[in-house]
């Protein structure tokens, strides 16, 4: 709602703008881009699911990568078992959303920094599930993929519209939670829980929602991943940065809407090409540094601040120079 | 004589050692203006809080329209048409105040849409009197209208009966007269109200009955006139020795 800079359509356009853009991609851009694009999309979809829990509810979760590497995990093990590679995502998808599910009701119960810290343990401990069951799993030894056949070009391409789709879902169903009951009774329990419950919001059943579809999106990108790459391990998938990076990309761009986690993604990755074929060894530390920024001086991310009293300050003040020139002269 | 529309049962709630409200039991009918009254921590808040789900019930039952309601969820209580303003206001603050009370229109009263919820707000903060802040956000309401702002959310969720924690504490007098003007329209629309108040002038003037907790147990109740001639409660407030002492003046 006040995530808009210029109405609502101007949001709309710019995205459909995007993804216009990113379909015409594998015929007018080369791999890199293409490569490039695909993670453009995984990290809209990590974005937007982290969102419903994080932004909507209000709900610190650094479960991400749990549910990231399990679909992963899920996705891959099933294409070994012979499924087809779309089903073996869905069901990584389905597989996400039962595991959120039955774990939603326990950790939901704890609140602030104590849930940030439960999120993050499921994280680890998935991680040592998968390296210790190495039977099943292939454990450090990592997961083999069957490769998609076609050539890299039209994997390339397969992969990116894959990515593109769970994106768009993700953004679809955040315009939908938002303008629905869900996202109004989640906005009530990220303003004051217990308010929400006297009014009528059963609680337990919204934030337990809210972490099913994060866990949704956070699969399928896991899935499309695994393919992708044709191969995992523990360390790769369950990864405590990738946990970090999600949230702190949407708290960049302004949590709790459908275009704040969008413009972070996008602000972050074009910050961490700038950095990374800038200063190769600074890469982690500038994340440190973004984030006591976020802290300090962007507690509502980017979309929040007030771009037309800052454009108007910077025009105003260009008007008032020229205007002294033409004085002076 | 049919069934009240609230009906305790020796209902109590412990804290560890802490008897906080002790066997109460009590009947509400339908369409009563109910006063709660008692000395500070004698467990007005708890038993509300017990009522409506906030805090588990030791022992003891509660019925309510007919239904066994003992521990119920608060949002339970909310969707059976038992609501309570807070003694403590508690805005959604970064909202609306149109947006706090279609809250409560949307997950309480049945409002089929979020667009009907808003619609119904917007009635309910004119019938309080904030129909020209309902653009506002919550947090940057002054106290008098935070009160009226919990009291829009209150009715917004169409409730049977309303429990009003200390809405008029913090009020000047001429806010006081304001509120009870409104308390009296919202039980002449059919609301039953408990209402827990210190200020005695509230409580008399709007009461049918009182109950009086003393130590969370149930000491008296009666007609207010009756109540405050009660030895009970004179001790309760002011101690057994101003009770004997009156006592002894009468004889």
């Amino acid at each position: 709602m006040s995530a808009f800079i210029g109405g609502k359509n101007l949001g709309l356009t710019i995205v459909l703008g995007v993804v216009a853009v990113l379909i015409a991609l594998p015929f007018i851009g080369d791999n890199y881009l293409v490569r490039l694009a695909t993670f453009l999309c995984l990290f809209s979809a990590l974005a937007l699911g982290w969102n419903f829990i994080g932004g909507y509810a209000g709900y610190p979760s650094f479960a991400t990568a749990a549910f990231y590497g399990l679909g992963a995990y899920v996705g891959a093990l099933l294409q070994n078992a012979g499924t087809p590679m779309p089903l073996a995502w869905l069901g990584a998808g389905l597989g996400c959303a039962i595991f959120a599910a039955a774990l939603g009701p326990t950790l939901l119960r704890l609140k602030g920094h104590y849930f940030a810290v439960g999120s993050i343990a499921i994280v680890e401990i998935m991680r040592l599930l998968a390296s210790i069951f190495a039977d099943f799993t292939g454990g450090g030894m990592g997961l083999n993929v069957p490769i998609l056949r076609g050539g890299p070009d039209f994997a390339g391409m397969v992969f990116l519209y894959a990515m593109l789709a769970v994106a768009a879902a993700a953004f679809l169903t955040t315009l939908a939670v938002d303008r629905g009951r869900l996202g109004f009774g989640l906005r009530c329990i990220q303003q004051n829980e217990d308010a929400a419950n006297m009014l009528g919001v059963d609680v337990n059943a919204y934030k337990t929602a809210a972490f099913v579809l994060s866990a949704i999106f956070c699969g399928l990108a896991g899935a499309i991943y695994a393919s992708w790459v044709a191969y995992i391990d523990p360390t790769d998938v369950f990864s405590i940065l990738l946990t970090l990076k999600v949230p702190v990309m949407v708290l960049l761009g302004g949590a709790g809407g459908a275009y704040g986690p969008l413009v972070g993604v996008v602000a972050f990755m074009a910050m961490e090409e700038l950095i990374w074929s800038n200063f190769l060894e600074l890469h982690h530390g500038v994340l440190g540094v973004i984030i006591v920024i976020l802290v300090f001086f962007l507690p509502g991310g980017l979309l929040k601040l007030r771009w037309p009293q800052i454009l108007g300050r910077f025009r105003a003040g260009g008007d008032a120079k020229s205007e002294a020139k033409a004085a002076a002269e | 004589m049919s069934a009240p529309l609230l009906e305790l049962t020796n209902v109590s709630r412990h804290f560890g050692g802490v008897r906080a409200v002790q066997n109460v039991s009590a009947r509400i009918e339908a369409g009563e203006i109910v006063g709660l009254i008692g000395p500070n921590g004698a467990g007005k808040t708890t038993l509300v809080n017990v009522i409506t789900g906030a805090h588990r019930a030791t022992g003891g039952e509660i019925h309510f329209m007919g239904e066994r309601v003992t521990n119920q969820k608060p949002y339970q209580a909310a969707r059976r048409g038992l609501s309570r303003t807070f003694q403590i206001v508690q805005p959604f603050p970064s909202m609306t105040v149109r947006e706090n009370v279609a809250a409560g229109a949307l997950f309480a009263g049945k409002a089929i849409s979020r667009r009907a919820a808003m619609d119904a707000a917007e009635a309910h903060l004119n019938f309080v009197g904030l129909g020209k802040l309902v653009d506002a956000p919550a947090s940057t309401l002054t106290l008098p209208n935070r009160k009226r702002l919990e009291l829009a959310k209150s009715l917004a969720m169409r409730p049977r009966m309303l429990l009003l924690d200390e809405v008029n504490a913090g009020l000047n007098l001429s806010e006081i007269d304001e509120a009870l003007r409104l308390i009296r329209e919202i039980a002449a629309q059919g609301v039953t109200i408990i209402i827990i108040e210190h200020l005695m002038k509230v409580v008399l003037g709007l009461s049918q009955r009182i109950l009086v907790l003393h130590h969370g147990e149930l000491t008296a109740e009666g007609a207010p006139e009756d109540i405050l001639e009660d030895e009970r409660v004179i001790e309760a407030y002011l101690g057994d020795r101003f009770a004997k002492r009156r006592q002894g003046a009468q004889s």
